[in-house]
């Protein structure tokens, strides 16, 4: 265990404090003080109409963005814009993006082992074989020859997801993993992600994927305008939602 | 570019087209007055046994006239590769026969040739690729200064890219030889020439490869920051392979354009080919024999140095995604 990240066990303190957390594009305010726990293992789906701040929330979180006001805690450690503190908070979150961002020039295995050579310091033969163990796991393992772009959508959001999980993070974030692929590639990416969770690694997830949130979150958060408007277990918020804004939300992805 | 799937008719089985070449080529060459000129030699007695100026000149015209359009339809016919190749060497005869027309003395080329090559294409070589070699460094460093957001840096590279490309290459050669010297230390005349070759094509270059790394999307800064890498790593293991792709081809053209800029340095005394070109046919009034000699080499360079740069955006597209 890092010991930047403080003597205290992470069952006894949230895995990610977010305080009072405020952020502008400018004039625009994007984020408006936003309170969050999340407790370790713990499955957060963030949902919400697209400009509700949703994705630059959890870019928040390792520091992807940056925020002008509040607090966000790591595990018990303070992000703070300093070098060592966001290396310290990256070292432990992993992220998935929506468009992939795999490295187009290497090959899946060389995507895989860039992290674990350079940033973990394993030896070459150490990198390989915890490449191929995360590549099994997300069921890629014979494509690890490939180039991406040889790959389909599904195939290249897998060995992303594999890609950060090669860093032994506690803490994934996935920002709109599914929202660029194609329908039938939708489900081999959940399942990776629905696996994925009875690990015990806690999740933070933006998604529209309503039917994975109502299985696998264990809470989820309506946001709107920069702040969350509702939150609450997936049964109850499907069933019952309480905001307007979250019913019409909620009648609109569902209605299709 | 764009392949289009509407099949035309051919302009060159078209009447009215053809019609309006044929009188076209007919009146400029009457009006060059055909007659008097090299064709009407190659024509021969025929033409000579005609005794009216006007007559020799329609004659002339006319049969040169049937000649092109005859070319014209027929290598209209030929499928593309066919017709590519076919007007290429046609062009090259033309060329060749212009050449000729000069009345070279081949046997002076031929006894200065190889020397030229020895000499002048060994020099022009050595001192272009050590200045490409330099210029490319000084581009990465440009390039990165440039996109840091270090204010000195930025200062530094921007000074050094105004002036090297806002000054003639041939004025800043003559700076570099007569200015440093005034510094206290004597340069040669090809560290001189290499020197002002690669400050000047490092300053373009320097833009080449700015573009090409800002060409690279954001979310690969991202997920290598996300994972990581500290910006160094994501710079020379994420980024510049990245960038290698577009900044080779027209890294390559700079090449090519640098191997004839080299021939400014024949000003300083440097012994490349312009120099050779220059002074070799001197003694014996022989100029232009000496400077078509150069032309040709220069042009067969430059046609090994577009192939292996195409063999290298070949290779740099492997993983194209």
């Amino acid at each position: 265990m890092n010991r930047a990240l403080g003597p205290l066990s992470p069952t006894l303190q949230p895995a990610v404090s977010v305080r009072k957390l405020q952020k502008w594009y400018g004039d625009f305010h994007v984020l408006k003080d936003i309170d969050l726990d999340i407790a370790s293992g713990e499955i957060l789906v963030i949902c919400g109409p697209s400009g509700s701040g949703k994705s630059t929330l959890i870019r928040c979180l390792n520091l992807l963005e940056d925020f002008q006001k509040g607090e966000v805690l790591i595990s018990g450690t303070a992000l703070t814009r300093s070098a060592e503190s966001v290396a310290a908070v990256r070292r432990h979150v992993g992220m998935v993006f929506q468009q992939f961002n795999l490295f187009p020039h290497l090959t899946v295995l060389e995507n895989l082992m860039l992290g674990p050579r350079l940033v973990s310091k394993l030896s070459d033969a150490e990198a390989r074989q915890l490449a191929h163990e995360y590549l099994t796991r997300v069921r890629i393992d014979s494509q690890a020859d490939k180039y991406p772009g040889q790959l389909s959508g599904g195939q290249q959001q897998r060995v992303a997801i594999a890609r950060a999980l090669c860093m032994r993070p506690q803490i994934m974030l996935f920002d709109e993993p599914t929202s660029a692929l194609d329908p039938e590639m939708v489900k081999e990416v959940l399942d990776v992600m629905g696996e994925l969770a009875q690990d015990g690694i806690t999740m933070l997830c933006v998604t529209h994927e309503m039917g994975f949130a109502r299985r696998v979150a264990d809470r989820i958060i309506f946001m709107d305008q920069g702040r969350i408007i509702e939150q609450g277990e997936p049964k109850a918020f499907f069933d019952n939602p309480q905001h307007e804004r979250a019913k019409e939300f909620l009648s609109q992805i569902l209605s299709h | 570019m764009y392949k289009d799937n509407i099949i035309r008719s051919r302009a060159t089985d078209n009447i009215a087209f053809m019609g309006v070449v044929a009188v076209a080529i007919f009146a400029i060459a009457l009006f060059a007055g055909a007659g008097e000129g090299g064709l009407a030699k190659l024509m021969g007695p025929v033409v000579a046994d005609l005794k009216s100026p006007l007559l020799r000149d329609l004659a002339v015209a006319f049969t040169l006239t049937v000649t092109l359009v005859a070319n014209l339809f027929i290598l209209g016919r030929f499928p593309l590769r066919a017709q590519i190749i076919t007007v290429w060497v046609e062009l090259l005869l033309l060329f060749l026969l212009f050449f000729d027309s000069f009345n070279l003395s081949y046997s002076f080329i031929l006894s200065k040739v190889g020397f030229m090559i020895t000499q002048g294409v060994f020099t022009t070589v050595y001192v272009s690729a050590i200045s490409i070699s330099i210029a490319f460094i000084l581009a990465l460093l440009g390039a990165t200064a440039k996109l840091s957001s270090n204010g000195f840096a930025i200062a530094i590279a921007n000074f050094y890219t105004s002036f090297f490309r806002g000054v003639p290459l041939l004025i800043q050669i003559y700076l570099i030889y007569l200015g440093i010297p005034q510094l206290g230390y004597v340069v040669g005349a090809v560290p001189a020439g290499v020197m002002a070759l690669s400050l000047c094509y490092g300053a373009y270059m320097t833009e080449i490869f700015r573009a090409g790394i800002r060409s690279i999307p954001r979310g690969q800064w991202e997920a290598s920051r996300a994972i990581g890498l500290t910006p160094f790593q994501v710079m020379t293991r994420v980024i510049m392979p990245q960038s290698m792709r577009l900044i080779i081809p027209p890294t390559g053209n700079q090449f090519i354009s640098m191997l004839k800029d080299s021939s400014l340095v024949s000003v300083i005394g440097v012994w490349e080919l312009m120099f050779l070109a220059r002074t070799q046919g001197r003694a014996e009034f022989r100029h232009l024999e000496m400077l078509i000699t150069a032309a040709v080499l220069y042009w067969l360079l430059s046609i090994v140095l577009e192939t292996v740069q195409s063999r290298l955006e070949k290779r740099f597209d492997r993983a194209h995604r």
